[in-house]
């Protein structure tokens, strides 16, 4: 027997609407070129809690936390680690605050961004920083964890038991854009193994995010869903950027990124949304396409 | 008979066998620049291939490249005694408000395999530093590099700082990261642009010709 079973009402309710990117979102805000989103959450919470609420007025059922990167090894990077437990509780605190009861807060947790293969971080240190930031979110009430934007097996397994580990449904997500056909990550992962393995690690739900756009996670879905038994969650890109005028411009329109829908609800997804260049407007196509029902009123 | 199996193995990543095949090589009377030239170099150029048709993912680049570590470690006392000297110089980093040196540190490993000297400034290098590595090194052959695209116009201003120190243009300047593209390198007037580490080192050969 399972423990949790918010999962298993929400895929029954399914397909189920996530949100979009917040990086960009926080940028239009005025998060300055090259600092660490998260640390708005101290610094900017007003800012934060605006691209959470217009996700949940797009109609996000589910909206993520703004700490992706607030891993003890990703914040050691500007110096900030000592405040590793202070970003992720304000994060969860903020989109919390955000969702007002309307939508249901997973808590986000990226890569370290360093890699074990060139003994720039070990084992140890990874299971130390995903433990530290996966509890300091439990202890700050997130509904949920997403291991998100992960392309070596090994990092990802390590980041979802230390997820599991804080009791709470866990959802683990790879990034497919790499090799002859753009379906593994850049360490070489299949979607398969991805799928197969991050289910023994104990998520409930498995999927993918960012990428090379909606078209290319069609057939990649399909391949996740064929090898686990858990619902999938899907997060693309808005295709990829181009550089305009000194500027870089997603192509693809909200309608578009929403037509492929379907498809993806049809390859088995069952939690859906957008990654880098999505907009709350997507999020808004996704529900008149998928003809889900309108956020409420507050 | 030999080069050609040392450099299967160093392709295949295999360290161990690639550090004794070198050592082999030598004492069977090869001269240390014939083992970089006719096996490490064009084994790494074979692996640079397979990375760039994606065949090969980064486990197996990371793998050739220790290999390529190991025999330069067997080769580089024979390399000086005999003067054979690098390819060229090249100062890298991963641009001011970026902190992301994955992508980079590949470049500096396939950089390094194929024969450049190259000063890894790390990331969230100001232009400053690049002037000053640029100076201080001598190296004609500057890389940037930016994952995020928040940080694309640091690019920009690196370059200038690089022009202004070295009008004639002897120093080249080459861009890459994943936000990059032909047209920003046109615009903001880099020598080059590389879509990943092998064309990085393309680039290089073209722009750093043996003197």
């Amino acid at each position: 027997m399972r423990v949790t079973s918010l999962i298993d009402d929400l895929v029954a309710e399914a397909p189920v609407l996530t949100d979009g990117a917040w990086g960009t979102e926080l940028q239009r805000r005025g998060l300055p070129a090259g600092e660490i989103g998260d640390l708005w959450n101290l610094s900017h919470p007003e800012h934060v809690e605006e691209v959470a609420r217009a996700y949940v007025d797009a109609g996000s059922r589910i909206i993520l936390t703004n700490t992706f990167r607030a891993n003890r090894i990703a914040l050691e990077r500007c110096r900030e680690e000592s405040h590793v437990e202070e970003i992720n509780r304000a994060g969860v605190a903020i989109s919390r605050r955000a969702s007002a009861g309307r939508a249901l807060v997973f808590a986000s947790i990226g890569p370290s961004g360093k890699m074990l293969m060139t003994g720039d971080v070990d084992e140890a240190q990874l299971t130390a920083a995903f433990s530290e930031q996966s509890e300091a979110l439990a202890a700050a009430g997130a509904d949920g964890l997403v291991v998100e934007t992960m392309t070596d097996l090994v990092e990802a397994r390590i980041a979802v038991s230390a997820a599991v580990a804080t009791g709470l449904p866990v959802v683990a997500c790879m990034v497919f854009d790499a090799g002859k056909h753009r379906d593994r990550t850049i360490m070489g992962v299949a979607p398969q193994t991805a799928a197969v393995e991050l289910t023994e690690a104990g998520a409930e739900v498995i999927g993918a995010n960012c990428g090379i756009g909606v078209e290319a996670y069609i057939p990649i879905c399909a391949a996740l869903a064929s090898a686990t038994n858990r619902p999938i969650w899907i997060k693309p890109n808005a295709g990829l950027p181009e550089f305009v005028d000194g500027g870089l411009v997603y192509r693809m329109t909200a309608e578009q990124f929403a037509g492929h829908a379907p498809a993806l609800i049809s390859a088995g997804a069952r939690f859906i949304g957008g990654c880098c260049g999505t907009t709350p407007e997507f999020v808004a196509a996704l529900r008149r396409r998928l003809s889900l029902v309108a956020p409420l009123n507050h | 008979m030999e080069l050609e199996n040392l450099k299967q193995r160093l392709i295949e990543g295999d360290a161990r066998a690639v550090a004794d095949l070198v050592g082999r090589a030598l004492e069977t009377g090869h001269s240390a620049e014939s083992v970089l030239n006719q096996a490490l170099i064009p084994g790494m150029g074979v692996v640079g291939e397979r990375f760039e048709q994606g065949e090969y993912f980064v486990p197996e680049l990371l793998l050739a490249a220790r290999a390529m570590y190991a025999a330069l470690d067997v080769l580089r006392p024979h390399l000086a005694a005999s003067g054979v000297a690098p390819l060229g110089r090249v100062v890298i980093g991963t641009v001011q408000g970026d902190l992301h040196d994955i992508g980079k540190k590949l470049v500096v490993i396939m950089l390094e395999g194929s024969g450049f000297e190259v000063t890894d400034l790390g990331n969230d290098v100001s232009p400053e530093r690049f002037v000053a590595a640029a100076k201080e090194t001598g190296a004609r052959l500057v890389g940037l590099s930016a994952l995020l695209s928040t940080t694309l116009p640091a690019m920009g201003k690196i370059v200038r700082a690089i022009r202004e120190f070295d009008p004639s243009g002897n120093v080249k300047v080459i861009i890459g990261g994943a936000p990059v593209t032909q047209a920003f390198a046109d615009d903001i007037g880099a020598d080059g642009f590389g879509r990943d580490a092998t064309a990085a080192v393309t680039l290089a050969r073209r722009l750093l010709p043996a003197a």
